[in-house]
């Protein structure tokens, strides 16, 4: 299993200072136990800028599980993930390298996120047809996590509290719990549990769910496939991750636990700390 | 899947008899599956060859060759209601919906009866519906070819739209097709394909919404077939026949979505009105059972809370737009005199007074030791609350009319050329965004977000440690009136005649409401409810969660003052010089 696994380099442990300034991130994907090959799609990306007039730290972490035959689910994830991340960092970030200014003629962060999350939507559609990926993106700025997501990929906020879902699953069994109609234990075994109502590659315009948190020093943001969060428990979630000695080491604790329960599917995990300041 | 194909019967040499021919690829693999499958299809195909019913096609034949299966059924001339819906412009009429519903209703009647077992035709949606030249209706593709489906792999996207929640826990009673005609009634009334919509979301897209034109009559009849608790709804097809038939289609009645804009309780009586000498512009402000005013006739008037007994007045030397604030047993209030006066608020004996450079319509806040105001001198004044001493100042580019918030050593203020300025005490400029237009509005500081609205027409969410616009919300005249928030929503007003309330994490609208004038007046929210005036001289009380009027005062003049709120009394001044106290 492990020649098969990709990993992120290994991220700093938390004795290295005790609140950091900038997000520091670790990661890790892996095929599983069942499938032949991975189609998730990870990005993630640390920027920082000081001097006499400093950009706040940006973090931007996107997460793709892509679906489709002939391995096209890949290179929907995959062209996804580009996409997206190409008009963010355009419009976020390297306007604001170029010109600091903050003014009302550039797009606000949520218009740019649902632009990106649309223009993916169109190169998958026209370029993959008939795959499909989820897409799930955080954006750091200073303490405020942006979330911009569609599909069943998720977002936990994981703090002394436990762990809280930042996302909500476009899937047809989250509707039916939400309704009362399935338990949750019912809605994990359905048969049609992997089917979703809104995912990138669909025709028309797509509506993306985006919402602001802001973020406490200790507070940790975990995106993941439904290869991990199908498998784990939110529970062990948080027990691994705080109890692991790096992130990075927590990311492949995560991957390793899923592994251990099946690896049904492809399982890929972004661990965020966000700066403390 | 299946293809359907518009095909000759050779065996009527004399007549050209049209049939469809319905093939179906057997995509099975495993050879007992396989074997499975074509013994169903050839126990549907029986099945359906004994139904006798107009609305239902004639099978004529079936057969199977290699991987594919037919079905041979009679030729429908018409379209699905799907084309129907897509080639009509505007919406359909509503007696020709309930036309096809009844018919709808009336094959499923003949299907539900059944013997020995009712039949659940299980996929009621406008493609499977046909209507003739002669309006009639056809119930095409029964769902005889699920049975050559193999079992699904991995993750898909979209899904039926218009099942109800039972079917996918296995449940086939007759009232799952109740609720498919029920979804398919919304589709066609509504335009909405609930295939591209979340599932089960019927309830959040209220078909009076998009069609007013609607009958509530033939709008409760879909709602109950489309309740999500199978014993809510119908009892059966026959029940929903007797309850649509009852509908006199072709009479209109009066649209619901107006209903709200009209009902309402009745305005409060006024617990004391206190007249000025000239128009009350600017917001009362409370404090130890007194109501400190500012009015045009250049006074502040000190009133008593309960009964609105004048208790004191203080003239400056010009009008008073801004609003006073009280700390420590002082007034302060900013006067078109150019000077900032700072009052004893019981006795109301001057005690200092700030001079500027311009009017003054920004309203004073006061912090720890300092007052901070903008002045039309376009600067932006600390000042110390004891001696009057101007300890700092900040130049911007235009006038500042806006009221400053305070943060934790920031200071944010917007300018009349658009420019929004986040400060700290000591001089430094933290951030500034500009906006298209001039910011008159004052900012609203919550949660490490600072709220915004401008001339531009829209209100701004910005991050008040990097001025990032997180998210805006466009209206479509300027925004003067001053956000509030509340329950997680930001609540403002436009010269759009509307009141909003956005999504305060996301910027998406919760609800509007339209008054007949223009919102400056900045909205005050309490317990459940939102206050906010109009220049239709109206004083409103909104409900905060749904946007539905509660009661509506009239004053004789155009409400552009705030509403204060305190103890269950909501006090506000009018042009027509009066301030009014207002049971809540």
């Amino acid at each position: 299993m492990t020649a098969r696994r990709r990993a992120g380099k290994r991220g700093a442990s938390p004795s290295e200072l005790a609140i950091t300034r900038y997000p520091r991130a670790a990661w890790a994907t892996d095929v599983g136990r069942v499938r032949t090959h991975n189609e998730d799609a990870l990005l993630v990306l640390n920027a920082s800028q000081e001097g006499e007039q400093a950009l706040p730290p940006f973090g931007l972490f996107i997460l793709a599980d892509g679906m489709g035959g002939q391995r096209s689910g890949e290179i929907a994830s995959t062209l996804a993930t580009r996409t997206a991340a190409a008009h963010i960092l355009q419009h976020l970030y390297l306007d604001a390298l170029i010109s600091p200014e903050l003014s009302a003629a550039q797009p606000s962060v949520s218009e740019v996120l649902e632009e990106a999350f649309n223009q993916a939507n169109t190169a998958v559609s026209t370029m993959v047809p008939g795959a499909g990926t989820t897409l799930t993106c955080v954006l750091t700025i200073g303490r405020r996590a942006y979330v911009a997501h569609v599909g069943d990929s998720r977002v936990y906020l994981l703090s002394t509290g436990g762990a809280e879902q930042l996302t909500h699953d476009h899937s047809l069994v989250d509707r039916l719990v939400e309704l009362g109609q399935l338990t949750a234990d019912e809605a994990a075994s359905h048969p049609q549990r992997n089917i979703l109502y809104r995912a990138v590659g669909q025709t028309g315009r797509i509506e993306v769910d985006i919402n602001l948190h802001t973020t406490s020093p200790g507070d940790r943001i975990l995106v993941c496939s439904d290869g991990l969060w199908g498998l784990v428990s939110d529970q062990e979630i948080v027990r691994m991750v705080s109890t692991s000695s790096s992130l990075q080491e927590a990311c492949e604790m995560l991957v390793e636990a899923a592994n251990l329960a099946g690896g049904q599917d492809n399982i890929s995990v972004i661990l965020i700390e966000p700066p403390g300041i | 899947m299946s293809t359907v194909y518009k095909a000759q019967d050779l065996r009527f040499r004399q007549v050209t008899r049209l049939c469809a021919v319905k093939e179906m690829l057997n995509l099975t693999n495993d050879p007992t599956a396989r074997s499975r499958s074509l013994r169903n299809f050839e126990r549907e195909a029986s099945l359906l060859a004994t139904l006798a019913h107009p609305a239902i096609p004639q099978v004529y034949d079936y057969f199977t060759e290699g991987d594919h299966s037919y079905l041979v059924l009679e030729f429908i001339h018409g379209k699905n209601l799907l084309a129907v819906l897509d080639e009509t412009p505007g919406f359909l009429p509503e007696s020709r919906v309930v036309n096809w519903a009844l018919q709808l209703c009336e094959v499923l009647i003949y299907l539900h009866s059944h013997q020995p077992q009712p039949i659940v035709f299980r996929d009621i949606k406008p493609s499977n519906i046909m209507v003739d030249d002669k309006n009639r209706i056809r119930l095409v593709d029964f769902g005889i070819a699920k049975v050559f489906q193999g079992e699904q792999k991995g993750t898909m996207i979209g899904t039926e739209g218009y099942s109800p929640p039972e079917q996918y826990r296995g449940v086939a009673d007759p009232r799952v097709d109740i609720y498919s005609l029920g979804a398919t009634l919304h589709h066609l009334l509504s335009k909405q394909d609930p295939q591209l919509e979340p599932p089960f979301s019927f309830r959040e897209r209220p078909i009076e919404k998009v069609n007013p034109s609607v009958s509530p009559e033939l709008l409760a009849i879909v709602y109950r077939a489309l309740e999500y608790d199978i014993n809510q709804r119908y009892g059966s097809a026959m029940e929903m026949y007797q309850a649509l038939a009852n509908l006199r289609p072709g009479e209109t009645s009066a649209p619901m979505f107006v209903t709200a804009e009209i009902v309402g309780g009745r305005a409060p009586t006024p617990l004391w009105e206190f007249a000025c000498e000239d128009e009350v512009r600017a917001t009362p402000t409370v404090a130890n059972g007194i109501v400190y005013v500012g009015a045009y006739d250049n006074n502040l008037y000190a009133l008593d809370a309960k009964s609105g007994k004048f208790i004191w007045k203080y003239p400056a030397e010009g009008g008073i737009g801004s609003s006073p604030c009280v700390s420590q047993g002082r007034v302060y209030f900013g006067s078109q005199d150019h000077a900032l006066y700072a009052i004893n608020a019981e006795t109301g004996q001057l005690l200092w007074t700030c001079p500027t450079g311009g009017a003054i319509y920004s309203s004073p806040r006061a912090q720890v030791g300092y007052v901070v105001f903008g002045s039309d001198d376009h600067k932006l004044y600390v000042v110390n609350v004891i001696s009057g001493r101007v300890v700092a100042t900040f130049l911007a580019e235009a006038a500042i009319r806006s009221s400053p918030a305070i943060g934790e050593d920031v200071i944010y203020f917007g300018d009349e050329a658009g420019s929004v300025y986040a400060v700290r005490v000591s001089g430094q400029t933290l951030w500034r965004f500009r906006a298209r237009r001039g910011i008159i509005s004052s900012p609203l500081l919550t949660e490490e977000v600072l709220y915004v609205g401008s001339r531009d027409g829209y209100l701004y969410a910005l991050d008040s440690h990097a001025g990032w616009d997180l998210w805006r919300y466009r209206t479509s005249e300027p925004i003067v009136s001053s956000p509030t928030i509340g329950m997680g929503a930001v609540f403002f007003g436009s010269a759009d005649g509307h009141v909003y309330s956005v999504n305060a994490t996301n910027g998406q609208l919760i609800w509007r409401y339209k008054t007949e004038g223009q919102v400056t007046s900045s909205p005050a929210f309490y317990e459940d409810t939102i206050f906010v005036g109009s220049t239709d001289r109206s004083l409103y009380a909104i409900e905060a969660k749904t946007g539905h009027l509660r009661w509506r005062f009239p004053t004789g003049g155009p409400v552009v003052s705030s509403p204060c709120i305190s103890e269950g009394v909501v006090y506000v001044g009018s042009c027509d010089h009066r301030v009014y106290a207002l049971p809540i």
